[in-house]
């Protein structure tokens, strides 16, 4: 019967993914150099003297002077080292912080810093709590009892082992000096504080899932792992690549670019939801807004890739291009696109749709492809897959790029556009008016409705628009009528 | 069959050692051909460039909405397009949608499986996704219908043979991808649930991934466990470049909003950023006063700013293009999980293992 043991377990397993634990260690050893450590004094607690005491306050300074930062840095830093066991507290020895003034502390011994090498064992803490129990009765906490219960139902076939492991170091404990015990009895409670937290408690020592590969772990060499290996390094180095100056200089340059667009780095007009509570900005820039804003506007002049990927920027272009006649253009890498990312099932049909209507000879809204183009697309369309229009849809995508898009920011329809564009003037609330509209927040339209009324919307358009010929020849001749002789005139 | 005489075996053996000696050198030699060749278009370093740039001023982010719901850890949280709602998830099994704006929760699905560690929300804003350690990625379509069981119109698309650890939908509700700590990412249509296509190479968890931004055509990017950030190709599949400069677990990989480039956050406590067209690491962004791991990283609009979220509760925000750390929040307490920009960039968004998650602008 196998017996699952609910509680996270901290100790069964090692700590292979903590690579922190490195990083922890040599500050550690800096902080305990006698000449640029941190330093340390024997203090008297109670009734003895505790050896290499420091405090709070001079840990966080040294912390703050050797990295560099501030008081409230420091603190984190530090606390984060108390709470992995490194350093451990005097006082109030449960709560694993580091508390900004003369709190004691002290650097736990290496032999029991939380290490990768071999797991926290339950015997051990078994075996602590079963040497508390001896030393004194009824000194174990309620989550340590609950625990030391647990251990000895799970653990009863050594019990024995462990009570006389218990009795034998609480014997050894009382033959040494009275200093070394005291100190020795705090960095093991110290380090128990630390592996088996009390329930509730935030535990450094929790890092979440087993991950199925061990970091260090090697996969096994064979000759088919060389062999594979060397031939994606042979693919690399075959890649054409750009020089540093070129790439990096455009990454440099987008950053420029969008500057004024990040709200992180320029005030949003007229001001950003978050910070007031009022959503004017999302309203003036929602999908299908009228009359866009000058910094939308501004963007679609970015890239080509920005002004389509606005649905508003898209429509404003789709508006130019009827206008020169070349509408079928961007319809055909709407639909190419709609072919791509489509479910798998509508692809055949979608796949023949596409040739009925923009590739084959005669077809209603054709497009003009290379003849090299146009003869791989429709080789390919013979066992259309979802990406069999990539071609073509890459060449009419370069077209509208190269040229179309040019034509569109010198047009009358783009200027006309950017002269009728809002830019708003900046809100300025004060604290009053903030707080009200921190009061007035209101819930928007679900995407599910917005989408309810898109599709409406479309349905009536579709219900109001003039026949498409081919497509009512297309339906007849599926349903294996023959046409008729004379074409129903198109509805208006 | 008799067994070969044991001088025989030791032969083979012996053999067989040579001639991974001998290969593992070509293999060495090759990788190092490599260096030289990504070396000799090395003609300047970013932070050089970046001289010339104008310096950061000084930044005042707060946390503007804490979102307080889950009862456990909160794993992942991606944003809906309109720019005010999200998906959240949490070790529990639960996954809640909000308006982050007005803090409401407006659905809650409760799934079979306890660390739901990937959760994405659909383009239309009509459905969310999510799995974890049911080995499963499962779509759920929302509903208006307060009282309705969300669960009952489940729809499992992906499976997988470990857990899942990242999910997205692609440019359309109909597809989505997945990385999974069996080592493969898999492509996968919504409806049918049919594998499109699936994503070799990584030899160990895979723990993240983001899809190039739509300009920029069909590619996306993955990190592991192997220290690896790899892109993949998505129409055929295979691993067109593959980057291993980080000392530990890839937790996080995010695209340069411009496409040619990514950064990657690892358990090294650094963040890195890659350069796709020079086919190089072109920064790293570390500190020696971090020493916990990276558990998740998403840039600014502009690219200018990255934001980290840290294994020891904080959140270090980076320029970028001149690699110093210009910002450091505090406020959870307790690891930080995930980390997402809004699609507007107006604010970003935290989930951490205290249970909350924050709205920071």
């Amino acid at each position: 019967m196998t017996i699952r043991n609910t509680l996270r377990d901290h100790g069964q397993r090692y700590r292979p993914r903590m690579a922190c634990l490195k990083k922890a260690e040599k500050v550690l050893l800096e902080m305990q150099d006698p000449k640029t450590g941190v330093k340390s004094q024997p203090q008297r607690l109670v009734i003895t003297t505790i050896p290499h005491a420091i405090t709070g306050e001079d840990i966080l300074s040294w912390l703050a002077d050797r990295f560099q930062v501030d008081t409230q840095e420091a603190r984190n830093v530090g606390s984060m080292l108390v709470a992995l066991g490194y350093i451990y507290p005097l006082q109030d020895h449960k709560r694993l912080v580091i508390k900004p003034d003369a709190s004691l502390y002290r650097f736990q011994t290496p032999y029991f810093w939380p290490t990768q090498q071999w797991p926290v064992e339950d015997t051990d803490y078994a075996i602590y709590l079963a040497k508390r129990n001896i030393r004194k009765k009824g000194i174990l906490e309620l989550h340590e009892q609950e625990q030391y219960n647990r251990l000895h139902k799970w653990m009863n076939h050594k019990w024995d082992f462990i009570v006389m492991q218990a009795k034998e170091q609480y014997r050894a404990a009382k033959e040494r000096k009275k200093p070394d015990r005291v100190v020795f009895d705090c960095q093991e409670r110290a380090y128990w504080v630390v592996h088996r937290p009390p329930p509730g408690t935030v535990s450094a020592m929790d890092y979440g899932l087993e991950r199925r590969i061990e970091p260090n772990a090697d996969e096994t060499k064979t000759p088919d792992f060389y062999e594979r290996i060397m031939i994606f390094t042979q693919q690399s180095i075959m890649r054409p690549r750009v020089k540093s100056s070129v790439s990096i200089g455009a990454l440099v340059k987008y950053c420029a670019t969008y500057n004024n667009h990040d709200p992180f780095l320029s005030k949003c007009l007229p001001s950003n939801p978050w910070l007031t509570d009022d959503i004017t900005y999302w309203n003036l820039n929602m999908t299908n807004v009228a009359i866009p804003t000058k910094m939308r506007v501004e963007r679609w002049t970015f890239s080509f890739g920005e002004l389509l990927s606005d649905p508003r920027g898209r429509d404003d272009f789709r508006l130019f291009l009827k206008k020169e006649f070349s509408g079928e253009n961007l319809a055909f890498w709407e639909v190419c696109e709609d072919l791509r990312w489509g479910a798998a099932v509508t692809m055949r049909e979608k796949a023949e749709q596409i040739y009925k209507t923009f590739l084959a000879r005669g077809a209603p809204r054709w497009i003009n492809i290379d003849g090299k183009t146009m003869e791989i697309t429709v080789n390919g369309l013979k066992h259309p897959h979802r990406y069999v229009l990539d071609a073509a849809q890459t060449h009419i995508y370069m077209l509208m790029k190269k040229d179309s898009y040019g034509r569109y920011l010198k047009s009358p329809v783009f200027k006309d556009t950017v002269k009728k564009a809002i830019c708003p003037e900046e809100q300025k609330f004060t604290d009053a008016q903030l707080e009200q509209n921190a009061k007035n927040r209101r819930p928007s339209l679900s995407p599910i409705v917005l989408r309810q009324q898109e599709q409406e919307q479309r349905a009536k358009m579709a219900a109001n628009a003039p026949v498409d010929i081919t497509q009512v020849m297309s339906k007849l001749s599926k349903q294996g009528k023959e046409a008729p002789p004379c074409p129903p005139p198109a509805k208006k | 069959m008799r067994s070969p005489p044991i001088p025989e075996m030791a032969t083979q053996e012996v053999q067989l050692n040579e001639t991974l000696a001998h290969l593992k050198t070509e293999s060495d030699n090759l990788k190092s051909k490599l260096e030289e060749e990504r070396a000799k278009l090395h003609d300047v370093e970013l932070h050089q460039v970046a001289e010339k740039v104008e310096g950061l001023g000084q930044f005042v982010m707060k946390t503007r909405r804490t979102l307080k719901g889950h009862g456990n850890k909160v794993l992942c949280m991606d944003w809906c397009k309109d720019k005010r709602r999200i998906v959240s998830s949490s070790q529990d099994g639960k996954v809640i949608v909000w308006d982050a704006f007005t803090t409401n929760k407006e659905h809650a699905v409760t799934m079979p499986c306890t660390w739901v560690m990937a959760c994405a929300y659909a383009p239309s804003g009509c459905a969310v996704a999510c799995g974890g350690l049911d080995n499963k990625c499962s779509v759920y379509p929302l509903s208006l219908d307060k009282n309705e069981n969300l669960a009952a119109k489940k729809k499992s698309v992906a499976m997988h043979t470990n857990y899942l650890s990242a999910c997205s939908f692609t440019n359309s509700d109909m597809q989505i991808l997945t990385s999974s700590g069996d080592g493969t990412c898999a492509l996968w249509d919504v409806e049918s649930g049919q594998l499109l296509q699936s994503f070799h190479g990584h030899a160990a968890d895979v723990l993240c991934l983001d899809l190039a931004p739509s300009e920029t055509g069909n590619t996306f990017v993955s990190g592991g466990c192997d220290k690896k950030a790899n892109v993949w190709d998505m129409r055929s599949g295979q691993c067109i470049q593959s980057f291993e400069t980080h000392e530990s677990d890839i937790n996080s990989v995010r695209y340069y909003p411009s496409g040619d480039a990514f950064a990657s956050g690892s358990d090294d406590a650094t963040c890195r950023l890659y350069d796709l067209r020079a086919d190089r690491e072109v920064a790293i962004y570390s500190k020696e006063s971090i020493i916990f791991g990276v558990s998740s990283v998403d840039f600014s609009l502009s690219g200018r700013l990255l934001f980290g979220g840290y294994n020891d509760y904080t959140i270090n925000v980076w320029d970028v293009l001149k690699g110093t750390r210009v910002s450091i929040l505090f406020g959870h307490e307790n690891r930080v999980s995930t980390l997402r920009v809004s699609p507007d960039g107006t604010a970003f968004c935290t989930g951490s293992w205290d249970h909350t998650l924050r709205i920071w602008a």
